[in-house]
């Protein structure tokens, strides 16, 4: 290890066990030392976790790699141990097994449901590729996953994705005619106006169909159609740019989140 | 004396009044406080295009509802597996509603749960104030789940015609017919980036994001790694494959593998190299992170279901140097790609793109069949905007589907 990063250690170490001394000491309404010591602990401990993860906007370093490592660990372990009491003890046991909710102490159905031992089948014939030998029965399990979700999903995104946007793009473009007043009488774009309302539905029916000929690939984007392609883009292009900034506005919310967590929890520079 | 008895007869008719003026308002009390008319005609049909666990109701207002002037301001639906009883409330409608469909759930378990092929019986009871009168029972009817939902007839249409244009021209891909398709940069570069990897004796980082063996885009992904990974086993050199998802894992492994023996090199496939991180988002991407400032990966793909980590892991591989493509059909998270990387396939390009980098038939007669269906949608649009303007109900009808 270098010296550098030995003394950046012994530093970070000292400032850790200071600020547990501190929050221990101004922990407020505790009822035992134990319960103050924790608390300290834990406030610090977090303040560490978000700072370590932070510090990689400078460069990777050993304790973004603590912290990394942490996080995928118990992640990983939490996930795997919420999917067996979630999935097995709470789903499972109760449908196919009263010997097994003893075990467990959880309540049995009242019934077994035979059809429940297919999915714990398939998982057992996935765990197959461990064995040198019969690897290849993991494929039948894979199957049935990849087949039927494809085909389940198959009609959802027909309907939602397909033809509900094609009913929802037949929009008139022509209104009733009651003269210049009329028409151009409210230009707020949160009303319904005929002139804004008329211009909305031409941006959205020429949007998809010119945003449609730019996903055309059997046919070279030249001419009118390469114009008609160039303006479906242009359209994609706007419509990123908006989700772009919106999106990142709520980022920074989660960015306000943390550091009100350490300079308001932790540091206790602001009041919350 | 006589003025005596004539102020006796003044009061005794006085009082006459009174007692007839007030036996008067008791009639009129009485008329007030007298329950509300009963609902009539109530009807149960067991809900169609469902599982089973429904029955629709309908009924004639009440002559008092509110919506007709009069003081029902609400009815509530009970029911019970008896015409005797015990009724149990369902649901309470407002006044002036003449349907509603008594839904539960399927599981037994479930408070809310509805047994299909048992015989209820319903009544409906209007509610004035404190005041109640309830309609004639209806029943038996019983819950029967369907095996096809009619209501969806315009999706199984769609799929008929576009699977029969996809078969059509996937015969003529194989009887030779050339079909051309315009060049993509995101795809012409997929090679491109993989001898770059190459020539810098340096990894291959290929991420298939946060979806799981359904999503269309991990599907299209694992056709795309399929290639990748051929090429990679040709040029010798390596690939690493961080999963979010076990199962997507397990499927990334076989491809690899199958790719690898499709090159003749099984003996170079590594199944490390296809390896599960973790399925918690953030954890995820700070041990991709990780993984591209410690490998320093030459190339980046980006291939699937990205949520709020795309960013994050294109930021960091475009600070790491690494040539970067990516592809999503998350519409939030391709500006950031966008931004952050050499090339991005948006939304279908990413489905194109194993036709592209695969040039089988199969595959080219898709992505035609795909073309004409977008032909298609177009020209359909532009009936229903005629349509919309002439008032043809009939041709909007068509894409209606039902729940």
């Amino acid at each position: 290890m270098r010296k550098s990063t030995m003394i950046v250690t012994l530093v970070v170490v000292l400032l850790f066990i200071a600020s547990w001394i501190f929050k221990t000491m101004t922990a407020p309404e505790v009822d035992s030392t134990f319960d103050a010591l924790t608390q300290g602990f834990l406030v610090t401990f977090a303040a560490f976790l978000t700072l370590a993860i932070m510090s990689f906007l400078y460069q990777d370093n050993p304790f973004y790699k603590f912290a990394e490592h942490l996080y995928v660990g118990v992640s990983a372990a939490y996930a795997m141990t919420l999917g067996f009491w979630s999935t097995l003890v709470g789903n499972l046991f109760p449908r196919v097994s009263e010997t097994l909710c003893g075990w467990f102490q959880v309540e049995f159905s009242g019934q077994h449901d035979w059809q429940f031992l297919i999915p714990p089948i398939l998982g057992i014939l996935l765990l197959m590729r461990l064995s040198p030998k019969g690897g290849w029965i993991s494929r039948w399990a894979l199957a049935f996953i990849v087949g039927t979700t494809a085909g389940l999903n198959l009609p959802r995104f027909l309907r939602s994705d397909f033809i509900e946007q094609i009913s929802g793009t037949f929009l008139p473009l022509l209104v009733d005619w009651e003269g210049f007043g009329h028409f151009f009488s409210n230009l707020s774009l949160s009303a319904s106006g005929q002139f804004v309302a008329i211009l909305s539905n031409f941006v959205i029916v020429s949007g998809v169909i010119c945003g449609l000929i730019y996903f055309f690939f059997s046919k070279e984007h030249k001419g009118a159609f390469g114009s008609a392609s160039r303006y479906g883009i242009w359209i994609l292009m706007i419509t990123f740019g908006a989700s772009f900034g919106y999106t990142v506005m709520g980022r920074i919310s989660l960015l306000v989140g943390r550091l009100t967590f350490l300079m308001d929890d932790w540091l206790g520079i602001i009041s919350g | 004396m006589r003025m005596k008895l004539f102020l006796f007869v003044l009061l005794a008719l006085f009082m006459t009044a009174v007692v007839v003026a007030q036996e008067d308002t008791e009639i009129d009390s009485v008329v007030t406080v007298s329950p509300p008319a009963p609902v009539a005609n109530l009807v149960g049909v067991d809900t169609p295009n469902d599982n089973g666990h429904s029955i629709s109701l309908s009924w004639e207002l009440s002559p008092d509802d509110a919506t007709l002037g009069g003081t029902v301001t609400k009815y509530v639906i009970m029911r019970s597996e008896s015409a005797d009883g015990p009724f149990i409330v369902r649901d309470t409608v407002a006044a002036g509603m003449t349907k509603k469909a008594d839904n539960g759930v399927k599981e037994i378990e479930a408070e809310d749960y509805f047994a299909r092929n048992t015989d209820f019986y319903y009544k409906l009871v209007a509610l004035a104030g404190d005041l109640k009168s309830e309609s004639e029972v209806f029943g038996p009817v019983r819950g029967v789940g369907q095996w096809f939902n009619t209501g969806k007839w315009s999706v199984v249409a769609a799929v008929g015609l576009f699977t029969l244009v996809t078969l059509f021209f996937i015969r003529r891909a194989k009887s030779g017919a050339k079909l051309y398709i315009r060049p993509l940069a995101g795809i012409d570069a997929v090679d491109e980036a993989i001898g770059r990897a190459t020539e810098m004796g340096k990894p291959i980082l290929y991420v298939l994001g946060l979806g799981t063996a359904s999503d269309i885009a991990t599907i299209a992904s694992f056709t795309i790694l399929s290639r990748v990974a051929k090429k990679v086993a040709e040029y010798q050199t390596s690939i690493l494959v961080p999963c979010y998802d076990p199962i997507v894992m397990t499927i990334a492994q076989e491809t690899v593998k199958t790719s690898y023996y499709d090159a003749g090199r099984p003996d170079a496939y590594n199944e490390d190299d296809v390896f599960f991180v973790t399925n918690q988002q953030f954890a995820y991407v700070g041990a991709v992170n990780g993984l591209m400032i410690r490998e320093k990966p030459a190339t980046n793909f980006y291939l699937g279901k990205f949520y709020a980590e795309s960013l994050i892991m294109a930021e960091t591989g475009s600070a790491s140097g690494a040539i970067q493509i990516a592809g999503t059909d998350e519409v939030t998270q391709i500006p950031f790609f966008v931004v952050a990387c050499d090339y991005t396939l948006i939304g279908e390009e990413l489905y194109a793109a194993s036709a592209y980098l695969g040039r089988e038939p199969v595959l080219l007669g898709t992505l035609k069949g795909q073309d004409y269906g977008k032909a298609m949608v177009i020209a359909s649009i532009l009936i229903g905007i005629g349509a919309a303007l002439v008032g043809w109900t009939g041709y909007v009808d068509l894409f209606y589907v039902g729940p």
